[in-house]
């Protein structure tokens, strides 16, 4: 492997395989140092898993990784210093107060104990849970145990940090606040790996993204490449009577050979167009056939729609 | 909150850069803050302390009473005969719970971060398993200290006793990663919790802490001569009323040192390999 020094992860070929059951198949990655990384999939994707070998928790059945020019399997006492992991699960002991489990994770970091009580009375303070330092976890909410969690994988600034879905099941406003430290974390130069099952996170924060699905890496790219692999433009069309769905798809489909999708709504189509003037021609076709339309707007793919594009090319 | 965000930005800003790195510490500093955390979970639920307070208290009442008159013929002399083999069993039971904390830490979260962390890896165990060594030394204060009050008089010196408990905290600790290794293997509480039990009920009541052994019957009188607990509990009643067991002690230190040199490996490894 060569080009390492400027790449934070690399991998060739990555297998992990549970029983009969290939959990992570043969995924290549290369992410750029200072970058913020997505990984999205639905449950069982294969994240977990990718992300548990890469932070030296899983061993690597096949293939190779590197973190930083080191490889995972061999030379894990050289990454774990460099590293940080937020699991999906909170990784800090529940039955310690906040205050507690920071001065136990700096201690274990190497500060001196005066230290440690100055780095977690400053963490509290900038995550916001300084009136919740003396209780227990366990009585902390969602979005408060998220943030004490991230605050300790930032105890000391990682290199590297892994935020395994760090905003499932948190409200609007903690996951804001999670994603202010994604960004104030990618100023300080650090490079973030982060799984998610939301398309919008992942737009929000990568600047690259890897769609995976069944173990497998099935697109790669900047947010906007992985839109425009879809279809630069997407024609959402609500028809009036929902009766009239079947014949305007056939209208559509023998007019301009387009890529039709079904939405969730019943009487609406999205159309794949390239450019405004097809979604012109595409609205006035079916006007002339005495289609009633509704609505119709003209946007770029939402990942959501690529998600769903890229999972139906699969099947 | 809203029109300070700017300012809690700046504060965010800075606390994530001004970080220093200072070089990782010692095993035994890490293995000091492991132990602080057991002594501060523990001051979070007092309730935990129940195992190491009232229920030696509770075994030592009961037995002393419920058998002393069948076997000793009275409740004193019999309580100067049993002491060192309730505190014994006693104590051997609660180092069970090394286990069933260990297995509970491995469902949490917490074991993915401590695993990551830039430290000798057995820190997070022996660091608990120091904090057990104390809780076993408060169990046997506490028993020593009720049983004196019931009238339980050690007829030999204070070195004896010291040495007598000395000797029984070296052997738990040792026997403790036998349920570390289980605790590693089993999936489920439950599970570890009947199979630790179905160790140590054996191993403690099948040796001399509660009857002489030329009482039994010539197969069950051979298992308890060679039990590794009846090795220790002769070590610890010699010990305490004065009389020579130089022999006991040898083969209790070694099997000390087997069992920590098979069980301790045997829970790195599996410890190490942990998904």
């Amino acid at each position: 492997m060569d080009q390492t020094i400027d790449l934070a992860v690399e991998t060739k070929g990555l297998v992990k395989q549970f029983g009969g059951f290939t959990a992570v198949d043969n995924i290549d990655l290369s992410i750029e140092k200072g970058t913020v990384y997505g990984f999205l999939g639905p449950n069982g994707a294969g994240k977990t898993t990718t992300v548990r070998m890469l932070s030296t928790l899983l061993k690597i059945d096949e293939g190779e990784a590197r973190i930083f020019g080191h490889d995972v399997s061999k030379e894990a006492r050289k990454i774990r210093p460099r590293i940080a992991l937020t699991g999906q699960h909170a990784s800090i002991d529940e039955d310690l107060t906040g205050t507690e489990n920071l001065v136990m994770i700096s201690r274990l970091m190497g500060f001196t104990r005066k230290e440690a009580k100055q780095r977690a009375y400053e963490l509290l303070e900038a995550f916001g849970l300084s009136e919740a330092a003396g209780k227990q976890v366990k009585n902390y909410s969602g979005g408060m145990r998220r943030r004490l969690d991230i605050a300790a994988s930032i105890v000391i600034t990682p290199d590297l940090l892994f935020l395994d879905e760090p905003t499932t099941g948190l409200d609007p406003r903690s996951r804001n606040q999670v994603w202010e430290v994604v960004r104030a974390l990618t100023k300080a130069g650090t490079t973030v790996l982060l799984t998610t099952q939301y398309l919008d996170e992942a737009d929000q924060l990568a600047d690259r993204i890897a769609v995976i699905n069944k173990g497998a890496v099935i697109a790669e790219g900047t947010p906007s490449e992985l839109k425009a692999s879809v279809g630069s433009g997407m024609l959402h069309i609500t028809l009036k009577n929902k009766t009239d769905i079947e014949q305007a798809e056939k209208v559509l489909e023998t007019r301009f050979d387009a890529l039709i999708r079904r939405s969730s709504r019943e009487s609406e189509i999205i159309v794949n167009v390239s450019s405004s003037s097809e979604a012109l021609k595409a609205l006035n076709n079916l006007e002339s056939e005495g289609i009633e339309l509704v609505t119709f707007s003209l946007s770029q793919p939402s990942l959501d729609e690529v998600f769903l594009a890229l999972t139906d090319d699969e099947e | 909150m809203e029109f300070n965000q700017n300012k809690s930005k700046d504060n965010l800003q800075q606390t994530i850069i001004s970080s220093h790195r200072p070089t990782p510490p010692h095993a035994l500093s890490s293995v000091g803050t492991f132990a602080m955390r057991s002594l501060l979970k523990t001051k979070h639920t007092p309730m935990a302390l129940m195992d190491i307070t009232a229920m030696p208290i509770l075994f030592l009442i009961m037995f002393t009473y419920l058998f002393g008159g069948a076997i000793a013929g009275s409740v004193q002399d019999y309580l100067q005969f049993i002491l060192p083999g309730i505190l014994v069993q006693t104590v051997i039971q609660i180092t069970m719970y090394t286990g069933l904390d260990l297995n509970k830490d491995l469902q949490k979260g917490f074991f993915d971060r401590q695993r990551t962390l830039p430290i000798w890896s057995p820190s997070s165990l022996v660091g608990s398993m120091t904090f057990d060594v104390l809780r076993y030394t408060i169990a046997c204060l506490i028993m020593i200290g009720f049983a004196m009050i019931l009238g339980f008089r050690p007829q030999g010196t204070l070195i004896g006793l010291v040495s007598a408990v000395g000797l029984l905290l070296i052997f738990s600790f040792s026997l403790s990663w036998i349920w570390t290794v289980l605790a590693l293997i089993m999936e489920s509480e439950n599970a570890l919790m009947a199979t630790s039990m179905m160790i140590i009920f054996p191993l403690t009541f099948l040796s001399s802490a509660f009857v002489d052994p030329e009482t039994m019957p010539r197969v069950l009188e051979v298992f308890v001569s060679i039990n590794p607990i009846s090795m220790l509990v002769d070590s610890v009643r010699g010990l305490m009323h004065g009389y020579t067991v130089g022999t006991e002690i040898v083969w209790t230190l070694i099997s000390s040192g087997i069992l920590l040199a098979v069980f301790g490996p045997l829970t790195m490894y599996l410890y190490k390999s942990k998904n």
